[in-house]
């Protein structure tokens, strides 16, 4: 099965990229960052949904390993002029290192407790922006200069470029953690996140599982912090603040917790909802302060609207819609994507094969 | 039961759909329908003669705090100058032709203010830039602004780094900035507190790093005994009030949005200390300093008459005093009523108000069919006065604003004059003297003549 499925997720990742060059050639030039926006956010969503919805442990701090990211992408840039991919790849190792060392914590903790500690992180870490602000910058952060390569001309625009970059980056970030997921690593997640006790009974080493997951979960943030870095071209404090960290998870929440192509429409919706809910609010003559609030406001109503329409988000729903034309067994066939049971509406299902899993072990 | 269920889904999904696609269709009807208007140019004097311009409209855009910790007060300031946009506009226009002023929500979070500074130059295609707020927020986008060639006018922040000609050739402050008024309160003080012990409290950023370098370059360094920073995310200040009791300062001079000097107020209060306040213009606007003490005061408990505490707070004033003896006030009152008379009438919306009626200038002054171009070359040629007290320095090597500010103190909700308006420059050596000139009178009509 894996032999077939690798081909078949690398032909996904061409065709979402020839997707993106066609687009990012034919629409202007605010498309593109709005393209390269929607990549940022991909990586960082997708590390959400491999943290929560295959290993089973919620972070709110997500947003603070983007912060580590971008800070090392800026500082790197900055003082040592470093490539970016050079920059891109310290940025991974870095915040590897500070997911290993939150994941050592937080393989002790369960549920709202690391809900908390994650939280706290989330909460304390941009504060270290003022307390060393020579360093960092305070409020107005590190600038960071990025530009087109001279080989593309001097007029090729700048937003297309960070689209691509972007989109490159995503979409290997996307492929490798499919990988991933598919790999003896990710069933491990599974097990250890369906019944630990269970999977430490069959050889499966539970703290070293969920250690890994915050690891690989932080290196796709940092990853998705060092791009937002560069297409920004500013790395501030305001920019990760625990309401990104919340965004990120409530994104992955309505892309569909535990699937990778749930990212990306997460993703779509955190960068495009705000910019359509405006414009449509000032369009229809809402006042300011009704109308700058309205965003939230919306981004509320999606979630609700798709918790009830879609428990699995929006990609269990897609599917769903599939199965209809494609038969009543299709949509039971990717194992990494079955959610945890209390949420799937084949609930009634859940006790037989519970049972029969206690049987086999 | 399950097939109950599938239908439930399936309704729920189409419903969803379509309601995407109502959005998606509403919005790009929006977008088609500002595309079609900027095609359009029949009238054969009025020509499309830049981006954002078109035989019937200028198109102008702006990043704002209307949400967010900055949004109390600064939130005023683009309904303001939109109120006076739609007088003009109401009067005859700009040659004819109509402001139309898209101000977008950054909620004072410099990585926002990029996303709709982009969106506002890339999509919307601005003419220019206008009244940007914020000196971090700005900051993030000077140098996009600069790329793009679009006109930064009138940033919305004091910060002396608006003032680079060479490296920002777009872009232009307007008010006072930082380093000019830290110098004029700077000589008030050694003026009339020779002597004294004198303490800073100030905005750990631009905006408080440049309004002591001015006053560090009219009080001698002897005289200040203590320095605190706030940052304004940390709402506790007590250590640094704390702090400067202990230092034995007997005049405290505050560079500080509202918020904080309405913490600092409070906080000395609670200590039982009571030095002279100096307040930066920036922190002292009296409607609001007055009402955020009464709301904090009332936070923790306690009930304070915010107004009456505030009064005696000496500060500094580069537009005209709010009473109704002042042209300027007889002037925005009028437009205040007719057009935002929800919103109150305070310094803010007095700001707003000055700050629309400079871009008007400008734009006259810029020509019937202006580019981009034409817009800086006519601010850099020299502006006239308008509602400022002070002249403007705006030349091609200068590009910072209003020059000079009248002392005043706080009495009873409205801040009294003391003393002739002076001018200064941002050096170390320029001289602080009396501005000779007169204060300029409102035109009758209310729209500057070209």
């Amino acid at each position: 099965m894996t032999m077939q499925t690798l081909p078949r997720r690398l032909g996904a990742a061409v065709v979402t990229a020839v997707i993106v060059w066609f687009l990012s050639v034919r629409l202007d030039t605010f498309r593109d960052f709005q393209i390269a926006q929607v990549a940022v956010y991909v990586p960082a969503v997708a590390g959400v949904t491999v943290l929560t919805g295959l290993s089973g442990q919620i972070s709110l701090g997500n947003g603070a390993f983007m912060a580590i990211g971008a800070y090392t992408t800026a500082l790197l840039l900055l003082h040592l002029n470093w490539p970016f991919v050079a920059a891109l790849v310290a940025s991974a190792a870095v915040t590897a290192v500070a997911g290993g060392i939150v994941g050592v914590a937080a393989a002790r903790l369960r549920g709202p407790y690391l809900a908390g500690a994650t939280l706290m992180l989330g909460v304390a870490l941009p504060s270290l922006a003022f307390a060393y602000q020579g360093v960092f910058g305070a409020d107005q952060g590190l600038s960071v200069t990025f530009t087109t390569p001279a080989f593309l001309g001097a007029t090729f625009p700048l937003t297309r470029w960070q689209a691509w970059v972007s989109t490159a980056v995503a979409l290997v970030t996307l492929v490798l953690l499919s990988n991933l997921c598919y790999s003896r690593i990710g069933r491990n997640w599974r097990a250890v996140r369906d019944d630990e006790v269970a999977a430490a009974l069959d050889g499966v080493n539970v703290a070293l599982t969920r250690i890994r997951a915050f690891v690989v979960s932080a290196v796709c943030a940092g990853l998705a912090g060092s791009l937002l870095a560069i297409v920004t071209s500013l790395v501030a404090p305001g920019a990760y603040t625990i309401t990104l960290s919340i965004a990120l998870l409530t994104a992955a929440v309505i892309g569909g917790l535990g699937s990778l192509p749930g990212a990306l429409w997460g993703s779509l919706l955190i960068v495009l909802l705000p910019t359509y809910v405006t414009d449509v609010a000032t369009s229809h003559g809402l006042s300011s302060s009704v109308g700058s609030n309205i965003p939230i406001a919306a981004y509320g109503a999606v979630l609700i609207l798709v918790m009830l329409a879609f428990p699995q988000g929006i990609q269990g729903g897609l599917r769903r819609l599939l199965a209809l034309f494609t038969g009543p067994d299709a949509k039971t066939r990717i194992p990494g994507d079955a959610p945890a049971p209390h949420v799937t509406p084949q609930a009634d299902e859940a006790p037989a094969s519970q049972t029969e899993k206690e049987g086999t072990s | 039961m399950k097939r109950n269920h599938r239908l439930r889904w399936q309704a729920a999904a189409i419903m969803t759909v379509a309601a995407l696609a109502v959005a998606a269709c509403s919005s790009s009807s929006t977008s088609s329908s500002s595309a079609g208007s900027g095609s359009t140019s029949s009238s054969a004097a009025l020509t499309a003669s830049a981006p954002g311009i078109t035989a019937t409209t200028i198109t102008i855009g702006s990043h704002q705090p209307l949400t967010g910790p900055a949004a109390p007060g600064y939130s005023e300031i683009a309904p303001a100058a939109n109120a006076y946009f739609s007088y003009v506009n109401a009067h005859g226009g700009v040659y004819g032709r109509k402001i139309v002023y898209k101000y977008l929500d950054d909620a004072y979070n410099p990585t926002t203010t990029t996303t709709v500074v982009h969106e506002l130059v890339l999509q919307d295609n601005v003419y220019a830039l206008f009244n940007g707020l914020g000196t971090p927020t700005h900051l993030a986008v000077v140098s996009f602004l600069n790329a793009q060639k679009v006109p930064d006018v009138f940033v919305a922040s004091g910060c002396e780094c608006w003032n680079d000609p060479s490296k920002y050739p777009e872009t232009f402050g307007w008010q006072l900035d930082y380093v000019r008024e830290g110098k004029i309160l700077g000589n008030y003080i050694k003026q009339h507190y020779a002597g004294k012990k004198i303490a800073y409290f100030y905005q750990d950023d631009e905006f408080g790093q440049d309004g002591v370098k001015g006053l560090d370059m009219e009080i001698p360094h002897s005289m200040v005994v203590s320095r605190q920073t706030y940052v304004p995310t940390n709402t506790n200040v007590a250590p640094q009030v704390t702090a400067m009791h202990a230092s034995g300062a007997q005049v405290v001079v505050s560079f500080s949005i509202p918020a904080f000097t309405a913490l600092l107020k409070l906080n000395s209060l609670k200590l039982g200390f009571s030095p002279t306040l100096v307040v930066s213009d920036v922190g002292s606007d009296p409607i609001t300093l007055g009402g955020l003490v009464t709301a904090f005061a009332k936070q923790g408990g306690a009930t304070v008459n915010g107004n009456q505490l505030i009064n005696g707070i000496i500060t500094d004033e580069y537009l005209p005093a709010l009473n109704s003896n002042d042209s300027w006030y007889v002037l925005f009152k009028k437009i205040h009523d007719q057009y935002e008379p929800k919103a109150p009438l305070d310094g803010n919306f007095f700001y707003g108000m000055s700050v629309a009626y400079t871009f008007v200038q400008a734009m006259l002054k810029a020509g019937r069919n202006p580019t981009r171009a034409d817009l800086v070359t006519a601010i850099q040629g020299g502006m006239p006065q308008g509602p400022a007290v002070a002249p403007y320095s705006y030349s091609s090597s200068d590009h910072s604003g209003i020059t000079g500010a009248y002392m005043g103190v706080i009495n009873n909700g409205v801040v009294v004059q003391q003393g002739p308006v002076l001018v200064t420059d941002t050096s170390p050596s320029g001289a602080i003297t009396t501005y000779s000139g007169s204060e300029q009178q409102a035109p009758a009509s209310g729209i500057p003549s070209p």
